[in-house]
């Protein structure tokens, strides 16, 4: 008789599945946050196993920031015609021109914060009911409390006091019109497991991923791309220098890593034997020590 | 490193939960595992080391890695589950961590339900105390297969052996009314780190494992059962592509035992019995699929069936009623309303129940049955009698902890009320 054991990829595979499986069967509109991460990508990957051989049942959503890597952009226009999904684009600059948000300015601009509001306006627009997103509970405090199902009133809001207690593989969906919901299937994830996994899988991700040579400057000791969407300082300088990036967000606020890994078995040593985490080289958490919590609380992914 | 990269396919996966107070040094424990294997980050210790000297309290505070709400800061205290992650080159692990005070028990229940393992802490100088009782009675009652008492702050009784052996006494004695098979007693100081990771160097008399080498080794293989086939329907899966016209897939996870292509199935409720043609595990087709692996079958013969309906063995069918006999958790301020009704979540299954009768409260403190009103009020446990609209398909908890468990749902605010193990 042999042993009926799951390795820990598979067993989180196999939740993961259960998870988006749960959404379907829950939900009228469940969406696919889809930003081109390799966090979103692992997500999309799972939905491919979960309904195999029938087509992923979710349509996707880009919040797009307008100040988006190039390469992210390519990467998930393949993904969508190769599976023939169906893409949505929620859009920020929209929510600008149409005066719904005002652009911050200054050196520290970012439109991360403005997304949250075109992404509420974009879930309303299309009718989404469940949100899925990428988010991982190892990333930052606050979502360490956070539920796989996660209820949003009718103003997209998060009450993290309030929560509903979530119990083995039970996911409770019900809502009143109106509300709608986030769902987490790889909350359990960790940066290492989702890496693994893409490594074990065979998953395409953007090329920006791996080390290659782009012009950057230094602020706070974080290095950024230099692009036509930041505002340099006089003494900011930028030059060029093989990087990676850890985490693909909006370009104002994802910090590049000094980095030679340029496979993905270098990556894993390299997240193996980092000594800050992954969001380290986001600029957005770093405005306060509640600043994911009070994001969320407003309706963030 | 190495070990990080080469080994990543043969680590399995471990959840636990730790419950403790404020001061029983539970913060410090899971700060101590995550130090001592190198999962703290140098900008959280960065944010911790400007956090704890804001709060002047002179030490770095290793509980405010765990604590991440504003109000748990503020009032330093932990109010929800917080999940945390680590891994040793041998096992990957989720820590449930949970607030220990009797108005959280919600969360602790809540933590406890996904657990293998449950590390509770007694503190040295103290003994058994109220919530050693309560804590070991909530692992007991959610089913968690292996309980590691830490004596914990032996530094603090001078490494002291008599006092070990008089607590561990205390707690075999009590641990006797528990149903758990594997219980472990450790003497450890989380602060000093005796014990933890590595062995400690005073107290020489202790022979055994630190905790540890006690979670990367003990047996987790077999806290699954693998021996009632039981296979809740999520989803009927329908390409209807042309390429697979006639696929009709019954996407699950399974709750129990191992299906294997050809075996003699049986579908509840509708009673008919096939044989299972195909196996998939994502793209992957397979011979055999085992709890708690995701999958999805397609059988030989054509049979509605449809979410909510369960495939099981042919031979070895659960029970079905719509009597159901529940030890109850109850989670909400508004109390469990005797004759109320309430909607049902069981596997994939919806309906609804009558809450028919209250059976007795339990006093979770002395693990005894509380005399006078057995009302269930927020964080009280009790015996309740359900009647459901439509026939469940159950195995006791006890024998199986996914097609044994259930949740309560208020209509009317759709709030998760109740957690109920079938007894």
């Amino acid at each position: 008789m042999h042993s009926y054991r799951l390795t820990h990829l598979k067993e989180l595979e196999s939740e993961s599945m259960h998870i988006l499986r749960e959404v379907a069967a829950q939900f009228d509109n469940p969406t696919l946050l889809f930003s081109g991460g390799k966090d979103s990508i692992v997500c999309f990957h799972l939905a491919l196993k979960a309904f195999h051989p029938a087509k992923v049942p979710f349509n996707l959503l880009h919040v797009d920031t307008g100040h988006n890597f190039e390469e992210a952009i390519t990467f998930r226009d393949a993904l969508v015609k190769k599976y023939g999904a169906n893409l949505l684009v929620g859009s920020v600059q929209e929510s600008i021109d149409s005066g719904r948000v005002q652009e911050e300015t200054g050196f520290y601009a970012s439109r991360n914060k403005l997304q949250t509001v075109t992404l509420l306006d974009s879930l309303e627009k299309f009718k989404v009911d469940c949100a899925i997103g990428g988010g991982r509970r190892d990333e930052e405090k606050a979502r360490a409390k956070e539920r796989v199902f996660s209820h949003r009133d009718e103003f997209g809001q998060w009450d993290p006091k309030n929560q509903r207690p979530e119990l083995w593989n039970i996911y409770n969906g019900r809502k009143r019109p109106g509300e709608h919901f986030r769902a987490f299937p790889i909350s359990n994830w960790t940066e290492m497991d989702v890496w693994q996994y893409i490594m074990l899988e065979k998953i395409e991700i953007p090329n920006i991923y791996f080390s290659h040579e782009r012009e950057v400057f230094e602020r706070d000791g974080v290095l950024y791309a230099n692009s036509s969407f930041m505002r340099l300082k006089p003494e900011e300088k930028p030059f060029k220098k093989r990087i990676r990036f850890r985490t693909i967000g909006d370009m104002s606020c994802t910090g590049a890593v000094d980095s030679p890994a340029s496979t993905l078995e270098e990556i894993i040593e390299e997240v193996a034997s980092t000594r800050t985490t992954e969001r380290g080289t986001r600029m957005d958490d770093k405005r306060s020590e509640a600043a994911m919590e009070d994001r969320k609380k407003e309706g963030y992914f | 490193m190495k070990d990080e990269t080469s080994g990543y396919l043969d680590m399995d996966l471990l959840r636990f939960t730790t419950a403790g107070s404020v001061d029983d040094g539970k913060s410090t424990l899971i700060g101590r595992l995550l130090y001592d294997t190198k999962q703290i980050f140098e900008d959280q210790m960065e944010a911790v080391q400007q956090a704890s000297a804001k709060r002047g309290t002179g030490e770095v505070d290793l509980s405010l890695l765990t604590d991440g709400l504003r109000a748990e800061r503020e009032q330093g205290i932990t109010i929800d589950v917080a999940y945390r992650y680590f891994a040793t080159p041998r096992r990957k692990f989720i820590i449930a961590d949970t607030p220990g005070h009797i108005q959280y028990t919600r969360n602790m229940v809540t933590g406890a339900s996904t657990a293998n393992l449950a590390i509770i802490l007694v503190d040295a100088r103290k003994g058994i105390q109220e919530q050693t009782r309560r804590h070991s009675f909530i692992a007991s009652l959610l089913g968690i297969p292996h309980v590691v008492f830490c004596i914990n702050k032996m530094d603090l009784v001078d490494y002291d052996q008599a006092t070990f052996e008089r607590i561990q006494r205390e707690l075999e004695d009590f641990s006797s009314r528990l149903e758990v098979h594997d219980i472990r007693y450790l003497p450890i100081s989380a602060l000093k780190g005796d014990n933890v990771v590595t062995r400690s160097k005073v107290m020489d008399w202790y022979q055994g494992p630190t905790l540890m080498y006690l979670l990367e080794s003990i047996h987790i293989a077999g806290d699954h059962n693998h021996v009632d086939r039981r296979f809740p329907v999520q989803q009927v899966i329908r390409p209807m592509t042309t390429e697979h016209h006639d696929f009709r897939g019954f996407a699950g996870r399974v709750a129990g035992g191992v299906f294997r292509k050809g075996d003699k199935v049986h579908v509840l409720p509708s009673g008919f019995e096939s044989t299972i043609k195909s196996i998939n595990i994502g793209e992957y087709e397979v011979d055999e699929c085992f709890a708690p692996q995701s999958a999805c079958m397609t059988l030989a013969d054509e049979i509605d069936i449809s979410r909510g309906d369960m495939i099981v063995g042919a031979n070895n069918l659960p029970e079905t009623s719509q009597d159901v006999e529940v030890m109850l958790c109850w989670f909400n301020e508004k109390p469990l309303q005797a004759g109320g009704k309430y909607a049902i979540k069981h596997n994939t299954r919806d309906a609804r129940c009558m809450i028919k009768e209250v059976l007795y409260r339990m006093d979770i403190s002395t693990l005894r049955k509380a005399d006078g009103d057995p009302t269930l009020k927020m964080n009280d446990i009790g015996r309740v009698m359900l009647r459901t609209t439509v026939p469940l398909h159950f195995d006791k908890y006890a024998r199986n902890r996914y097609t044994g468990s259930l949740i309560l749902i208020d209509e009317a605010t759709n709030e998760t009320v109740a957690a109920g193990m079938i007894v």
